[in-house]
């Protein structure tokens, strides 16, 4: 479904991402790993087009992708609930979602997709016409990544679900996208530090390093992995 | 009393005025955090179309409302393709430039505009005729206040209300506040920040011009300089209520504008300027965000 080829993204002089290839298939869960300030961000923000390219090519359903504007990604299909979960602090909850169904015109479905996520999270639901500056931490970010749904994405991106929250809410925050992936057949590219957690979740995985990728697989091999058990699971 | 409520409503007028304009500030800041100060330029070019337009339909023979409501209608389609067009040519090339570089375009792009209307026109001043005496109003209205007036308040009202609304209900008005608040947050949702930032100018180029027409024809005369004036006074008010803040803007101008027409009254029309400004000095010491803006968020 997504697959980046040799992908380097450059800020100024420095390059983030030194030529990197991975690939999602339909219904998985990869998990992209690493250190901070290992590039995974930079892969994230590269794909949903905000951050240009300078060499390598991205296929998104085997189109090309690396050259279009981040608005035509989002209607090709790929949403993102960003690092830091970035809800707009003064519009409402509701309008928090409507938002992420900008591109959308079919009123009903917005609706249903809505009491789809007020059912996920009836927390939200409570709070709709509040202010999005005004929700916890966890809050936010089940609000972040119900507005990336309502887009309606074939292809969700997500870039630290768990920063910031406390482990119970972490958990509920990964047992949602299981749910969302288990229920909604939604392919999930997650990008985590906390490792261990991301790798239980997922079908596959990859390792990054200053700006390479260094190791990918199994998740579950991943997660026996000795160098992986020693870099990112403490053990 | 009779005097005090004279300088109220002068001063309300006045205000309404500055308000139209300062929306316009307001609203570029809240997205582009920049000084655009070539909007009071726009403003000008408002009041100097609606008076070519209305002298030529003079010349055919119109009179009446219908030279005011053509000559505006006009004026708004003109200034907002002029305020479309500065965006394009002197910012949108500078959006990833320091944060300088725009607002020196900006300076440039407002001497420019003076100095083009200058040379198309003249530089001196040009009589405006009085489009608002011709529009009848109930002895109920007209007992207690100037029609020109009235007319001034209660567009300004209408159209201030009407912003308000579309920035609250509309699609367009809340991908424009999620713009305001997070520009990458918005691309990351498929909004298109360019055209969000293109009908910014538009809206606030068409208030501008509106604000023009209107002041023009209570005043009388225009030339290619008011729009420094007013740029810079409908400024101080968009700083004055919190600059970013669109409630703010309002109120700013109406503060603004009965701080003046007080000043002028009750001490001498010498110092109108001085209490604008003194005001605007208070206001930056003690409350530097302004009357409803929100001190600024350190972004993580």
């Amino acid at each position: 479904m997504l697959k980046l080829i040799d992908v380097e993204t450059c800020y100024g002089n420095i390059r983030a991402l030194k030529g990197i290839s991975l690939n999602v298939a339909e219904g998985e869960i990869v998990s992209l790993i690493g250190a901070n300030g290992a590039g995974k961000t930079t892969t994230l923000m590269t794909i949903s087009g905000l951050v240009p390219i300078s060499s390598g090519q991205i296929f998104f359903n085997n189109k090309r992708i690396e050259k279009t504007d981040p608005d035509k990604i989002v209607a090709a299909g790929i949403s993102q609930a960003p690092e830091g979960r970035r809800i707009f602090p003064g519009l409402s909850v509701l309008e928090n979602l409507e938002m992420g169904a900008f591109l959308r015109a079919d009123q009903r479905e917005i609706r249903k997709d809505m009491d789809y996520i007020f059912d996920l999270f009836p927390l939200l639901n409570k709070r709709r016409h509040q202010a999005g500056g005004t929700l916890s931490g966890g809050e936010q970010q089940m609000l972040a990544i119900s507005r990336a749904l309502m887009a309606r994405p074939k292809l969700l991106l997500l870039d630290e679900p768990s920063l910031g929250l406390s482990p119970l809410m972490t958990n509920q925050i990964f047992e949602m996208i299981k749910k969302i992936n288990s229920e909604q057949h939604m392919t999930i590219f997650l990008v985590e530090q906390n490792a261990y957690l991301a790798l239980k979740l997922s079908h596959r995985g990859y390792v990054m390093e200053n700006g390479f990728i260094t190791l990918e697989g199994q998740a579950a091999a991943l997660l026996t992995d000795n160098n992986v058990k020693k870099a990112y699971l403490g053990i | 009393m009779n005097y005090f409520w004279d300088l109220f409503l002068g001063g309300i007028t006045r205000g309404s005025i500055y308000a139209l304009i300062a929306l316009g500030y307001t609203m570029v800041y809240g997205i582009l955090e920049l000084i655009n100060f070539a909007h009071g330029e726009i403003y000008m070019i408002g009041a100097f179309t609606a008076l070519i337009v209305a002298s030529v339909l003079t010349m055919h023979g119109l009179t009446g409302v219908a030279v005011l409501i053509l000559a505006t209608i006009v004026a708004v389609f003109y200034a907002a393709a002029y305020g479309f067009s500065v965006e394009k040519i002197a910012y949108k090339p500078l959006r990833q430039a320091p944060r300088l570089s725009p607002l020196i375009s900006a300076i440039g792009m407002s001497i420019f505009l003076q100095n083009y209307v200058l040379l198309a026109q003249t530089s001196d001043f040009l009589p405006f005729p009085n489009l608002l005496q011709d529009v009848l109003l109930p002895e109920a209205i007209s007992g207690w206040i100037a029609p020109s007036e009235f007319i001034i308040i209660f567009t300004a009202a209408v159209l201030m209300i009407g912003l308000t609304l579309i920035l609250k209900f509309t699609k367009m008005g809340k991908a424009m506040r999620a713009v305001a608040q997070d520009r990458e947050m918005a691309m990351l949702l498929g909004i298109n920040v360019n055209r969000i930032i293109s009908r910014t100018f538009i809206i606030g180029s068409a208030l501008a011009a509106i604000g023009g027409v209107l002041i023009a024809s209570h005043v009388g005369r225009i030339n290619f300089y008011i729009g420094f004036g007013a740029g810079i006074k409908a400024f101080t008010a968009a700083v004055l209520g919190g600059i970013g803040s669109i409630p703010g803007a309002m109120l700013g101008g109406l503060v603004l504008g009965l701080t003046e027409s007080f000043a002028t009254g009750y001490i001498s029309s010498d110092y109108e300027n001085v209490f604008a400004f003194a005001l605007l000095i208070l206001i930056l010491i003690f409350k530097p965000e302004g009357i409803l803006g929100r001190s600024s968020q350190q972004k993580v």
